[in-house]
């Protein structure tokens, strides 16, 4: 089980320290080989953080000991055990953790944390006991530790924080009342994509993820349906009505998905119906992967010519693959320079465009572009001859963007709402779906 | 270096540089020195021409990205015309990142080593000196080869600034030490010699150093630099802490100089002119005297000052290891260095005793001190002085106080380091065999040794253990008792019961005797440690109980038993289950006495060198070889060149080469030399005495024979290689050192002229000296050659006649059997003649006796006489005074195997002489 945690701050300061079990402690000896008592803190920092060459294992073995990190900006949550863990579990509590603390005070900076602490190390004792996880939903976990203060609670108060903690339905409390029942629903996917120069895909993937948020009055039962292949066919197969008919053509082979702790998937297992009674507030209800089928909503054709030495032609070609009637925003494109680039000029007929010397890279920018449309840049680099050999490796063009669809093709089809015990249906209920499709590693080989 | 002038500043160089610092992370560092880079190309690219200033300002900024570890690879151009500007601080930055970043590119090296060129040429000292540190610190084989002519001219140039002096002969250091075969100093040798006379100290310090490396290849052309760093030396040690002003440190006249002084006059033997000694002497006890004076100041400083010169002094003395007053006076020094409250002094202290134990002369003066060196053993704080301490133990020990060294390392290894155990182990068990007076406290101390860190025992001591125990008969019940009563120690290491196997299976019936040793007991005392032990040791105490049967035949059912259960008859592992089986069907099929001659007693084991000895040397890797070893090691080039010139003939060089010389030596493979009497015989002959076996007085083998083995023990071979013509003769000695350690202070004394022979004699190396021989007038002593040296540290001395007798200056003389006949009647008088009547020791085999006569010198005459069974020679015997003839006849009589000799000459002791060798040969 994890034998501590500790988050440093990018100069390898430790700004948290929890341990949780002694084993960890003080019983290091540094990997430098001295003999010199080290203790696991400074072992991490020496040899990740401050490390000669960058540490890429997210799990590191110093002395017997593994330390489990994630980054967060500059900081690093490094989880310290001594013990044969389960690293998938270390990770999904290291994510959790991060969640929970972006739920209580926003973006995860050394500042915040620095303002933070009493409520990091709260959090801490209540998420970790004695190394295993307890529960880490931010909605149970915002009713009894706040930023207000000590509330004093009545009887009955803190024996429904009991019966909830302990009970069957921990993430969600008994009693919760909206004058407006409201649910919004969103869907977030990245699209990754590797394309050659002449427009082959290499490789290609969207993961995606259901975010909800839930305003909902006393223990509602819901339904999320979507266009899954399964189900469609399932239903298609019954010849029920021509609509499924319809919609079975665009169905969608989801690769793998994982679900929030409120899903039942036992039901999911025997009907691959979604059911479950949401959280209260923001959710992730599902995470899932799909590979076929993709929309690529850009194509980016290169162009680069060489001429002579010290000469380099560059031109760029971006096409938008959508619907007209949609936007597309935020759109980046970063070309690479080489590494001896004296000086750039730019011409481009939309956006604006600049040669970023700092981070080797021309980087053109449009806000807006409609769907089916294309746009041009061209630029004429120039280069300082240098003694080096060492042939330029022409690092793939990448792209940013945001596009108001799913570029996976997934649809939510319903979200049902029941609530037996309290007088509103399913129709009472104000239901927002939105999609956002971003960009992932979105590269194009030049 | 000029002080920066305002408008040297480089702002934007301090501005980059604080950016960089004030970066929050790498990714903030990567991007300002992306934007840099590309401000810096841009700025560089062709078409502009940048200023000097700014010129520098970039490469300046560069120089920082790239020491920041970031790749580099442009702006060598722009560097290179730093190069040739007027301005120090641009011509400084270029040189600058010139020798830092510059590897060996072609184009570019060409421009620069012109730069280069120009500043050597160049009147100006400032130029001359960066130029000179831009070629040593590149110092690659480029570099050399375009400047290593120049420097020595500009080192030894009358014009040159003292300030240039020093970098060059720096410069050529650095050269000499990257390319030693493009450095030729052969014209410039005397004049660079003669830099140490120099009025400046600080062309002496750095000329010195030059001298010293170079010395170490060629002593003999620096040979002259001895007599003018003595005389240095004692200037400086002599002259008032004020009189060197600039060159005292903290009241210490010229430290570095010094220091370096003393090491060079290390590269050398102690003077031979006595002016130079006395002199050199003076300063010595001058140093010493010096440290027993009281600090002339508090500062740390000021005592790392004088003690660097003490500590090097000290070096010295031991190196010439010559002048007993000095020996015993830095010893008594050292001692008090023992007790100094500064660990890195005691450390040293400790590190110099252990060279000084090995002399001779001061071996005595280092054992006052041993109660202080355990008790630094005992109390110190630092494990390297510790382990200092344990080497300085090892070293002093010698049978005096064996017992109780031996007794307080065994102590404190109790509570060592584990990095030391093993060597600790290793020690206590060579001290312990070595100095061990009565061998019941040898066993007593190695059980002891195995009880208190059995984990660190190897393999090598426990075997020595055994070895020694059954060489000796009379230790060998006081170590079964012994082993046995080890045995009941509840817990006991394993090599204990390794040791106790076997012991109590060889001589487990000298305790049966006492009932509480009963065969039964002992058994049942070993078998319960059987289940603990692995798979060796097992296997080792299955062979221990088969021995039981064989001592105690009541035990046999016992036994039996044992080897019949499941557990070993049936073992997964094949070597136990073989002997199980084995065991057990030789103790139920054999019967008594074929077991008893099986699983007779060990017999002895043949001496030679403790195995322990070599473990221990092959332990002390780099880190921890004693000073010893250092200067083994450094003798050891010296020696390789001295052999190469030694070895004069292709024979004798691969005699000197080949592991072992006795085999070459006998067999001769280029080819021997043999005189003109004894014509290709020499083979023949050496196979004939090879039978004969080595018997202890080499000596009479070697009047037929020029060549083979004089002398064998364990730790020396002395071979021989001879060759005679007329009255003239010249030998080749070949000691050969068997042992795996070194010989130190080999020396021979011969009442003949000889060579001198190489003092030292390293483990499994030869050594070969050669003796001159001319015989004045007839003789019937051989000559006498001593032979000293020391092994480990005991001295060894070993007397031997040198196989040089009359008949090894016969010429063969070919003659009638007329005429033979007449010069026997004319030797007729009965003083000329000698006869002698033997039995024959050896087999009468006529080639045999032929050959034996050939090698004896004469010509072997055929049809002479009327009976052909007899052997009958002449020959003339070659002295500077005169020649004497003689004649010899031999008359075997094969029935009685008996021979009567006769031999006639023109000299009765020579007659004598002939017949008294002879006799002895046949």
């Amino acid at each position: 089980m994890i034998g501590g945690l500790f988050i440093y701050n990018h100069k390898g300061e430790v700004l948290i320290s929890r341990v949780y079990r002694d084993d960890i402690g003080w019983a290091l000896i540094s990997s430098t080989g001295g003999r010199s008592r080290r203790n696991a803190v400074d072992a991490f920092r020496v040899n990740v953080i401050h490390a000669r060459q960058q540490v890429r294992s997210p799990v590191t073995n110093i002395a017997r000991t593994s330390f489990f990190h994630v980054k967060r900006s500059n900081i690093w949550l490094a989880a310290v055990t001594k013990q044969n863990v389960n690293a998938a579990m270390v990770f999904e509590f290291l994510y959790k953790m991060c969640d929970v603390m972006t739920a209580y005070f926003g973006k995860i900076s050394e500042e915040n944390i620095k303002n933070n602490f009493v409520l990091i190390y709260e959090l801490l004792d209540e998420i970790l006991d004695f190394g295993y996880p307890q529960n880490s939903e931010t909605g149970a976990l915002k009713t009894f530790i706040t930023q207000q203060g000590i509330k004093s609670q009545t009887k009955e108060e803190q024996s429904q924080i009991t019966s909830q903690v302990t009970g069957q339905i921990g993430w969600r409390r008994e009693g919760i009342k909206y004058r407006r029942n409201e649910l919004f629903l969103d869907v977030l996917e990245s699209v990754n994509l590797l394309m050659s120069p002449q427009g082959q895909v290499l490789s290609a993937h969207v993961s995606g993820r259901v975010v909800m948020k839930s305003y909902l009055s006393g223990m509602p039962e819901c339904k999320f349906g979507m266009n899954d292949k399964i189900v469609i066919d399932k239903q298609g197969k019954g010849g029920t009505t021509d609509d499924s008919g319809k919609s079975g053509k665009q169905s969608i082979a989801i690769d793998d998905c994982t679900f929030h702790q409120c899903v039942r998937l036992s039901k999911f297992d025997s009907e691959r119906s979604i059911s479950f009674i949401p959280p209260d507030g923001e959710y992730e209800l599902m995470r899932y992967r799909t590979t076929k089928d993709i929309i690529l909503p850009f194509r980016v054709i290169p162009l680069v010519r060489e001429v002579g030495r010290t000469k380099l032609e560059v031109k760029v070609v971006i096409k938008s693959n959508f619907k007209p009637s949609l936007l597309a925003q935020k759109i980046e494109v970063r070309i690479p320079t080489p590494l001896n680039t004296s000086g750039v000029q730019v011409i481009c007929m939309k956006g604006k465009a600049k040669y970023k010397a700092s981070e080797n890279a021309i980087v053109w920018k449009i806000k807006r572009m409609a769907g089916m449309k294309e746009s041009q840049i061209s630029a004429e680099i120039e280069l300082l001859p240098t003694n080096d050999k060492k042939k330029w490796a022409r690092p793939p063009i990448s792209m940013n963007f945001e596009v108001p669809f799913a570029p996976s093709g997934l649809k939510v089809r319903y979200l049902k709402v029941f609530e037996p015990k309290l007088n509103y249906s399913d129709h009472d209920v104000i239901k927002w779906v939105r999609y956002i499709g971003r960009s992932g590693i979105y590269e194009t080989r030049c | 270096m000029p002080a920066v002038s305002k408008g040297d500043g480089m702002r934007g160089l301090a501005v980059f540089i604080s950016d960089i610092r004030n970066c929050k992370s790498k990714e903030a560092e990567i991007k300002r020195i992306n934007k840099e880079l590309a401000n810096i190309r841009s700025k560089f690219k062709g078409d502009k021409a940048l200023d000097g200033y700014s010129k520098k300002k970039y490469v300046c900024k560069l120089l920082f990205i790239f020491l920041l570890g970031h790749d580099i690879d442009f702006g060598h151009m722009e560097a290179v015309n730093l190069l040739s500007s007027n301005k120090y601080t641009e011509k400084q930055i270029g040189y600058l990142f010139i020798s830092v970043l510059v590897n060996s590119n072609s184009e570019l090296i060409r421009l620069i080593n012109n730069a280069i060129k120009n500043d050597l040429s160049s009147r100006n000292p400032t130029f001359m000196c960066l130029a000179l540190h831009c070629i040593a610190n590149v110092g690659s084989r480029e570099m050399a080869e375009a400047f290593a002519g120049e420097i020595p001219r500009i080192l030894v140039a009358g014009d040159t600034m003292d300030s240039v002096k020093q970098s060059a002969a720096l410069c050529l250091l650095r050269l000499y030490k990257t390319s030693p075969d493009l450095v030729l100093m052969g014209e410039w040798t005397s004049r660079v010699v003669h830099l140490l006379n120099d009025q400046h100290m600080g062309v002496v310090t750095a000329a010195i150093s030059l001298i010293t490396c170079l010395s170490q290849k060629n002593p003999d052309e620096f040979k002259t630099c001895v007599s003018l760093a003595v005389s240095r030396l004692s200037r400086i040690v002599s002259s008032a802490s004020t009189d060197l002003q600039d060159y005292t440190y903290y009241f210490v006249p010229a430290p570095w100089l010094s220091c370096k002084l003393l090491r060079l006059l290390q590269c050398y033997p102690p003077p031979e002119d006595g002016a130079v000694k006395g002199r050199l002497v003076e300063c010595l006890e001058t140093i010493l005297n010096k440290a027993q004076e009281p600090p002339k100041s508090k500062k740390v400083q000021h005592s790392n000052a004088k003690n660097a010169i003490l500590f090097e002094a000290i070096s010295l003395i031991i190196h010439y290891d010559s002048e007993p007053n000095l020996l015993v006076r830095a010893c008594n020094q050292l001692g008090q260095f023992l007790q100094h409250r500064e660990t890195n002094l005691r450390y040293l202290a400790l590190e110099s005793m252990c060279t000084l134990a090995s002399s001779e002369f001061s071996h005595e003066a280092v054992k006052t001190h041993i109660e202080t060196v355990i008790n630094a053993l005992k109390t110190e704080r630092d494990v390297s002085v510790r382990q200092r301490a344990a080497d300085l133990l090892y070293a002093m020990c010698d049978r005096s106080n064996a017992k109780q060294i031996v007794a307080e390392m065994l102590s404190y290894l109790e509570t060592a380091d584990y990095s030391i155990r093993e060597e600790m182990v290793l020690k206590v068990a060579i001290l312990a065999e070595k100095y061990a007076v009565d061998y019941s406290w040898y066993v007593d101390t190695i059980l002891n040794l195995i009880r208190i860190a059995g984990d660190y025992v190897s393999e090598e001591v426990w075997y020595r253990v055994i070895q020694i125990v059954i060489n000796r008969d009379d230790v060998q019940g006081y170590a079964a008792k012994t082993v046995f009563e080890a045995l009941q120690a509840p817990a006991c290491h394993e090599n204990m019961v390794k040791v106790g196997g076997y012991i109590l299976g060889e001589f487990g019936n000298l305790i049966a005797g006492d009932p509480r040793s009963s065969p039964l007991v002992q058994f049942n005392l070993l078998h319960s440690k059987f289940h603990l032990c692995s798979v060796p040791t097992r296997a080792l105490l299955l062979s221990a109980y088969i021995k039981f049967i064989n001592l105690f035949p009541e035990t046999k059912s016992t036994i039996q038993e044992v080897l019949r259960s499941d557990s070993q008859i049936r073992n997964s592992d094949v070597e136990l289950q073989q002997r199980a089986v084995e065991y057990l069907k030789l103790s139920s099929i054999a019967s008594t006495d074929v077991l008893a001659t099986v699983l007779e007693e060990m017999p002895p084991f043949p001496e030679r060198e403790s195995s322990i000895l070599a473990k221990l040397k092959k332990k002390k890797g780099p880190g921890a070889v004693s000073v010893n070893e250092l200067e083994e090691g450094k003798r050891e080039g010296g020696e390789l060149n001295g052999g190469g010139e030694r070895g004069g003939d292709s024979s004798t060089s691969a005699v000197g080469s080949t592991p072992s010389p006795s085999a070459d030596l006998l067999g001769l493979r280029a080819g021997p030399p043999v005189t003109a009497a004894a014509p290709s015989a020499g083979s023949l002959l050496v196979d004939v005495f090879s039978e004969a076996g080595v018997n202890d007085d080499g000596f009479l083998r070697f009047v037929c024979k020029n060549n083979g083995v004089l002398f064998e023990n364990q730790l020396l071979q002395i071979g021989i290689k001879s060759e005679y013509r007329q009255n003239l003769g010249r030998m080749y000695l070949f000691y050969g050192n068997k042992t795996s350690v070194q010989f130190v202070t080999f020396t021979t004394t011969l009442n003949v002229q000889a060579k001198p022979v190489e003092p030292l004699i390293e483990g499994g190396a030869q050594v070969q000296q050669v003796i001159n021989i001319e015989c004045l007038t007839d003789f019937s002593d051989a000559p006498l050659l001593n032979i000293k040296f020391r092994y480990g540290g005991a001295l060894q001395n070993l007397t031997l006649k040198l196989p040089v007798t009359i008949n090894k200056f016969f010429q063969p003389t070919e003659m009638a059997s007329h005429d033979f006949f007449q010069r026997w009647k004319q030797l007729s008088l009965p003083q000329q003649e000698a006869q002698k009547i033997f039995k024959a020791n050896h087999a009468m085999d006529t080639e045999v006796l032929k050959a034996k006569l050939l090698g004896l010198g004469m010509a072997l005459l055929e049809n002479v006489d009327p009976n052909p069974e007899n052997f009958v020679c002449a020959g003339v015997i070659q002295t500077k005074a005169q020649q004497v003839g003689s004649l010899l006849r031999l008359e075997p009589n094969a029935q009685a195997q008996m021979y009567r000799l006769t031999v006639r000459s023109s000299k009765d002791t020579v007659s004598k002489r002939l017949c008294e060798l002879l006799a002895e040969q046949f």
